[in-house]
């Protein structure tokens, strides 16, 4: 336990318990202040790569399981590192948002919240595919309760449905992974992969194809990527607003994390040859979620959708298959975590104000709350990828990418980014600007320094990750090529993939 | 031994768990008409205390492993697991039953005798190296839980749970016996590791329609007996009938025991033609988990749909039988271990809230019980979860091991169907999750009061086996490894 992350991984659960165990009175705050801490200490991981570049640093790995043989191996590259950062420091704001918003079961909520918080950590460091599984439904219970007691209306079908949904990707993820150990007798990603580039395990094209099949399956449920994406608008509609904000912000990126740690480096055939249908199946996702959320009159139903449409653009990068593609991927992920993590709260803070989530009950908002409005609008702009903000690097990215490979792909993602355009702007017209009625003008209270505390680092960000973009990206381009170097070895090319510096030149 | 019918010290010895437990029954008989009324508990715990003696003679026993009475005992370390799990179903049930049996003012000296006697017989069962031995212990088990599962004679319900139980029971067994008379016509032994021997040597070997034919024969008094389809159908009428800690007793031990003879039966005796049982358990394991889990979807009985979830796990645990291996064996028995924990926690939740006269036995009945009782909901939820197979639960791992076994003997399709029927099956266990935490507080709720000692012991025990089981699977396994391997 001497390592700072088997820390970061450990203190939520021991929170979790801590939560339960402590009086009512007191978990508010010390679920705030153990999350403020994990989240400090999850700055320090950023250490070792400032020091010594990229690699796998923090590694820990101790035997858990004799037989069959699972191992406790968890370390942190410039894919996870991110990712992990993102989890530690939503959870702190999700507390500051529910601060008065969830005045029932308080000491429950919270104590789940940090078990989510330690199963979503968990599922970025996992190292062993075993571990990773465990890690992966850890996520689902806490969600499950989250929604089912915290939220909407129809929060019950939503919980059951988002439970049910994960669990069938998931079961088949799971004769995955035991077809492979009884294949190649370990659990370790760092073994497996080993392995398969010395040519000591091999598969066939068809045990290839069902396994990245079967792996697949379960990660695009959670991505989602069309059509098996109806679950997410009715969670996060139902969801109370933190655990909209996880789920959007961290738990989605469970899924295409899963695509780019497992699906490309371990199966790089069989995900080559299906990438066609995948990236037609992203690029729907995209042009529909934006269509969709284009006529959606719930606003929460239509950030729900852009998320839909924003993913699309993810598998798209991932499925492109060179290092503008991974990198656009990745930091579109975190992007979307981001800005669209500070959609929901935004919307939630709404919500909270006139118990409404229909666009046609606003209307002059930004009259009675400018502050409020200004922060709205920064994230709108974010979101439909504003130079200087940051989704427009990833989007950019991912579009070149896949111009690389295939224009028609990228004549079509395109017209997703001018949708998103359309739907957001025009919801934030509708909402904020206009008329304000005699009622709304004198019960729209502005930002609270609490809200403000929340909803600001956010925005922060979203100009940072903008503006520079080299205090995330090397990592992360490190940490790709290795992933895209492990991808290409025995694998015949569909279309040469440029290197970087070339592609940049033109 | 020769033809000495005087059984040696050690013979006694290896019997131990047996005689400890038929001996303490007998007396807790006598002492029933000589005790008071107001202090018939205390036969329950001269119960309890004669199962604890009997893990002690199981532990006795198993440091001098071997063969008893002229070889028609086996104490060997799968015996020995057996017995050790159902000792502790048996432990678990007497916690469980003290508050019902007050509470039903039943409370009398035969309900523990007949426990008693009853895992006496699946001891004998489960350490049964002859197939006369095998239908014995059988016979005294199985008689033992038909008058449980009508304890209450005043009730109905207990009436036609006792009624359907002792009629399909003892129809099935007869087909067991039948079986039994045909491998004895064809081999001339009742004795497996001898059976064995015939079978495996062409030239004395008997036809092997003589072979399957009692294979088959006695496939259905087993399949009968863990409830697996297409002869599963009593089970629900007789757990929804059955006073709530029995029914929690039947679909444990009983149901061990029976997989413990099913695997020795087959793997030994029958052991050379797997390849004609195994289509034919294959196929049944399937239709157990459809059955099981699509009827259960359908239940608004709490105790019925757990009959119908225990018919989904024998569905489970058949995939393990179906790869015909050690592992296999292995995962039966760590299975067996987690789910009799999950099962008879989740059942003593059931009789902690079904109250006087199992009044409130429906899903909907607790609706907010995680606000009223956070504790028993909580660690309802843990059995929930591992019924469901979440990770870092038993229940986890028990699948996690049966299907891993199924794997390896290239039975894919199995199961891939099987886990696909398992997220199937989280949906009627989660409904039970949504009632008590999502659902208002109702009347049924409201004059709960908290569970008796017996039933905090046995709730809070069970779910920490539970999470024991799912973080540290290795204590069990390893001990299920080293005791699968059967003598042929």
């Amino acid at each position: 336990m001497t390592n700072l992350l088997n820390w970061v991984l450990a203190l939520p659960l021991i929170g979790f318990v801590a939560v339960i165990a402590l009086p009512k009175s007191v978990a508010r705050m010390v679920t705030l202040l153990l999350s403020l801490v994990v989240f400090v200490m999850s700055l320090g991981l950023v250490a070792p790569f400032l020091e010594r570049g990229n690699g796998n640093w923090f590694v820990t790995d101790v035997p858990w399981i004799q037989s069959p043989e699972i191992r406790y191996h968890i370390s942190l590259d410039g894919l996870s590192l991110w990712l992990v950062i993102l989890s530690t420091l939503l959870t702190p704001i999700c507390v500051l948002i529910s601060w008065k918003y969830i005045d029932t079961r308080v000491k429950e909520f919270h104590a789940f919240l940090l078990l989510l918080e330690f199963g979503l950590i968990g599922v970025f460091v996992s190292m062993d595919l075993f571990l990773f599984y465990v890690f992966w439904e850890v996520c689902l219970v806490p969600m499950y309760f989250l929604i089912g007691i915290w939220g909407h209306d129809r929060r019950i079908y939503a919980a059951v449905k988002f439970f049910l949904y994960t669990m069938a990707g998931s079961v088949l993820m799971l004769v995955a992974i035991i077809y492979l150990y009884n294949k190649a007798g370990t659990f370790d990603y760092v073994n497996l992969i080993d392995l398969m580039q010395r040519g000591r395990l091999t598969f066939t094209q068809t045990e290839q194809f069902y396994l990245f099949l079967a792996f697949f399956f379960a990660f695009a449920i959670k991505v989602p990527l069309f059509p098996l994406h109806t679950w997410l608008p009715d969670a996060h509609v139902e969801a109370p607003t933190a655990g909209s904000v996880m789920l959007a912000a961290v738990m989605l990126k469970m899924g295409t994390y899963g695509l780019v740690r497992f699906c490309v480096p371990m199966f790089p055939q069989a995900a080559r040859q299906n990438a066609d249908w995948i990236v037609t199946l992203a690029i729907i996702g995209i042009i529909y979620g934006a269509l969709v959320a284009l006529v959606q009159p719930n606003m929460k139903k239509l950030v729900a959708y852009s998320s839909v449409s924003h993913l699309g653009f993810v598998v798209l990068g991932i499925f492109s298959f060179n290092q503008q593609g991974l990198d656009g991927a990745v930091y579109q992920m975190l992007n979307h975590g981001i800005s669209t993590g500070a959609l929901f709260m935004l919307v939630g803070f709404l919500y909270e104000r006139r118990h409404s989530l229909e666009i046609a009950d606003y209307g002059g908002v930004s009259t009675p709350a400018p502050a409020l409005t200004t922060a709205f609008i920064v994230t709108t702009l974010a979101s439909v990828g504003l130079p200087t903000l940051n989704n427009f690097v990833g989007e950019f990215l991912v579009l070149q990418a896949s111009a690389l490979v295939n224009i028609w792909w990228t004549v079509f993602a395109a017209i997703g980014v001018i949708l998103s355009a359309g739907y957001m702007l025009w919801m934030v017209q509708r909402t904020f600007f206009g008329e304000a009625t005699e009622d709304l003008r004198h019960h729209m209270a502005d930002l609270n320094p609490r809200e403000v505390a929340a909803i600001v680092p956010l925005l922060f960000l979203m100009l940072w990750m903008g503006v520079k973009t080299q205090t995330f990206l090397p990592y992360i381009s490190q940490a790709n090529a290795r992933i895209l170097q492990q991808s290409q070895s025995g694998v015949e090319f569909r279309a040469a993939t440029p290197n970087p510096e070339a592609a940049n030149g033109r | 031994m020769g033809d000495n019918f005087v059984p040696t010290a050690a013979d006694m010895t290896r019997f131990l768990p047996e005689l400890i437990l038929t001996v303490i029954g007998t007396l807790i008989m006598v002492l029933e008409p000589l005790t008071r009324e107001e202090n018939k508990s205390r036969l329950g715990v001269i119960a309890l205390a004669g199962l604890v003696a009997a893990m002690w003679g199981s532990a006795v026993a198993a440091a001098d492993p071997g063969t008893a009475f002229n070889q028609m005992l086996i104490v060997d370390g799968f015996g020995t697991f057996f017995r050790f799990l159902c000792i502790g179903v048996g432990i678990l049930t007497v916690l469980a039953s003290f508050a019902y049996l007050n509470r039903e003012h039943a409370n009398s000296g035969e309900y523990y005798a007949l426990i008693l006697y009853s895992i006496a017989g699946q001891c004998v069962m489960v350490t049964a190296n002859e197939l006369i031995m095998l239908f014995i212990g059988l016979e005294i088990s199985s008689i033992a839980s038909y008058v449980l599962a009508g304890y209450l004679r005043d009730d109905k319900r207990n009436n036609e749970s006792a009624l359907k139980y002792f009629l399909l029971g003892s129809f099935a067994t007869a087909f067991l016996l039948y079986g039994i008379a045909w491998i004895y016509g064809g081999t001339g032994t009742t004795n497996l590791t001898e059976i064995h021997r015939v079978l495996t040597n062409r030239d004395i070997a008997p036809l092997a329609g003589i072979v399957g034919t009692s294979a088959a024969l006695m496939f259905v008094g087993f399949a009968f007996k863990v409830a697996a389809a297409p002869f599963q159908i009593w089970a629900p009428d007789v757990y929804q009938g059955a006073p709530a800690p029995v029914a929690a007793f039947l679909s444990a031990g009983p149901k061990a025991a029976a997989f413990a003879i099913f695997l020795r039966v087959y793997l030994t005796a029958f052991d050379t033609i797997a390849d004609r049982w195994q289509p034919i358990v294959v196929v049944s394991a399937l239709a157990t988990m459809i059955v099981g889990n699509f009827a259960a979807l359908q239940q608004s009985n709490i105790k019925r749909l757990l009959a119908y979830s225990s018919i989904a796990h024998a569905g489970y645990v058949m995939c393990a039988i179906a790869a015909h291996s050690q592992i296999g064996t292995q995962a039966v028995m760590f299975y067996m271990v987690s789910y009799a924990f999950m099962n008879v926690g989740a059942f003593a939740a059931v009789t902690h809230f079904a109250r006087q006269g199992e009044r409130y036995v429906n899903t909907e009945d607790l609706a907010g019980l995680g606000v009223r009782q956070p504790a028993t909901a909580a660690l309802l939820t843990v059995f929930l979860l591992s019924l469901i197979g979440v990770p870092l639960t038993g229940g986890f791992f028990g699948k996690f091991y049966v299907f891993k076994a199924a794997l390896d003997a290239n039975l894919v399709w199995l199961t891939i169907l099987g886990l696909l029927n398992s997220a199937v099956a989280a949906y009627y266990y989660l409904r039970i999750i949504v009632v008590m935490y999502f659902k208002e507080p109702g009347d049924s709720t409201a004059n709960l009061q908290p569970p008796a000692m017996g039933i905090q012991a046995v709730l809070w025990g069970s779910a920490a086996a539970t999470l024991v089981l799912g973080i540290f699977p290795s204590w069990v396994l390893d001990y299920a490894g080293r005791s699968a391997n059967l003598v042929k």
